[in-house]
């Protein structure tokens, strides 16, 4: 999606009710972030908004990247939110060999996470969802939903997108692409200068 | 590097503070893929010697490339090599620009006892022309926009001749310009079209 560099353009600020709808889809988008939010986008905080090429928007809290959306898609965590908050967000993990192509912008395909060192959800349910004990996710993820990239041996996560095929699917068929167009450590919205 | 990973800390109650690096801007764990590892390394080793210990120590070098295959670590080698030769050339290229690029400073005449003073070439140091703008305006209190230049492009215009004290500045604040490639130039011929772009 940012594989070019990006440039600034200015930020302007949010109408309060604009900030507090987004709130809103926020949590119904991640209901794991509802312990963080007041975190997140504090309720006196003055949230800004970045237009970025492409119809994409970067919502900015001082200086600090949080979200960005493309069109009116839903809304996807930028990395470095990823980063302080991992416990909010569906994952799914690649094997180290996968982890120069994600991170050079490639289509994330299907061995890179059905190989032993990848790491697709277990499907066994529970309350809460989360990370099992063999690193899995315990929820099936389904095609469209936002997703974090995290990677075989690495603490921080690597990339995140949309699945444009349902885990399930993936660990039947175990090839094609999984993530296509994910915003990955040190692409051009990495890059961009927020402050 | 160990087998902890992020997610494992559920109902953590604050955001986690992470360290990014200051050569390649990735997560350090990461930096072996953004083709800088060399000065990563070395300025993990000086920022974080901690962070440094246990990304870079041996041990987890072994771990991180046993679980690979002979070949595919070949070929892993090999890319980090082609993107580091990569990064190299980018940096020599930027370099190359940098000592060529001079910077002007234009003191234009605007009307007799009036003048302004025009900055251009700033840009090749990698420097926000809108941001130094700012600064001159604040450094010399007087006005100071970017402009676009007739033959594409953009340039600084003060107001006020401020020439000398401009390039003081510049050589004070931005060490990366070399003095040598600062021009000063006195512009009266091109009084009118000066005038004309900078209105």
């Amino acid at each position: 999606m940012f594989k070019k560099d990006l440039q600034g353009a200015p930020k302007s600020k949010l109408k309060s009710s604009v900030q507090r709808s987004l709130r809103q889809s926020l949590l119904t988008t991640y209901p794991l972030l509802a312990p963080y939010i007041d975190e997140i986008l504090p309720k006196k905080g003055s949230l800004e908004a970045m237009k970025l090429p492409d119809r994409a928007t970067l919502y900015v809290l001082d200086g600090e990247p949080l979200f960005f959306q493309v069109d009116t898609n839903t809304l996807l965590p930028h990395l470095k939110l990823v980063h302080r908050f991992p416990a909010g967000f569906p994952s799914i993990r690649i094997d180290r060999g996968a982890i120069r192509f994600v991170l050079s912008g490639a289509t994330l395909m299907a061995p890179g996470l059905t190989s032993p060192g990848g790491r697709l959800p277990s499907g066994k349910g529970g309350e809460p969802e989360g990370l099992d004990e063999d690193d899995r996710w315990t929820r099936e993820l389904e095609k469209g939903e936002p997703v974090v990239v995290r990677a075989e041996g690495k603490t921080e996560a690597c990339a995140v997108g949309f699945l444009v095929e349902g885990t399930k699917l993936v660990k039947e068929k175990g090839k094609g692409p999984v993530i296509e167009d994910a915003h990955y450590l040190g692409d051009g919205l990495w890059r961009l200068g927020t402050e | 590097m160990a087998d902890t990973e992020t997610a494992e800390a559920p109902g953590e109650p604050q955001s986690r503070h992470v360290v990014y690096c200051g050569v390649c801007t990735l997560p350090p764990e990461y930096c072996e893929y953004g083709g800088t590892v060399k000065k990563c390394q070395e300025w993990l080793q000086r920022a974080q010697p901690a962070l440094y210990q246990v990304i870079w120590s041996a041990e987890a070098l072994e771990a991180a490339t046993a679980s690979l295959s002979v070949e595919a670590q070949k070929r892993a080698a090999k890319d980090a090599q082609k993107k580091a030769a990569q990064a190299e050339k980018a940096e020599q290229k930027q370099a190359d620009r940098m000592a060529n690029s001079v910077v002007t400073i234009k003191r234009v005449e605007r009307n007799k006892r009036k003048f302004v003073t025009a900055v251009s070439g700033l840009e090749a140091f990698g420097l926000d022309l809108k941001k130094v703008a700012k600064e001159f305006g604040k450094k010399f209190a007087t006005g100071s926009s970017v402009t676009k230049v007739p033959s594409g492009g953009e340039e600084i215009v003060v107001q006020g001749d401020v020439s000398d004290e401009i390039e003081e500045f510049l050589l004070e604040k931005y060490k990366d310009i070399p003095e040598d490639n600062i021009e000063l130039v006195d512009d009266k011929k091109l009084k009118k079209a000066a005038a004309a772009a900078a209105a």
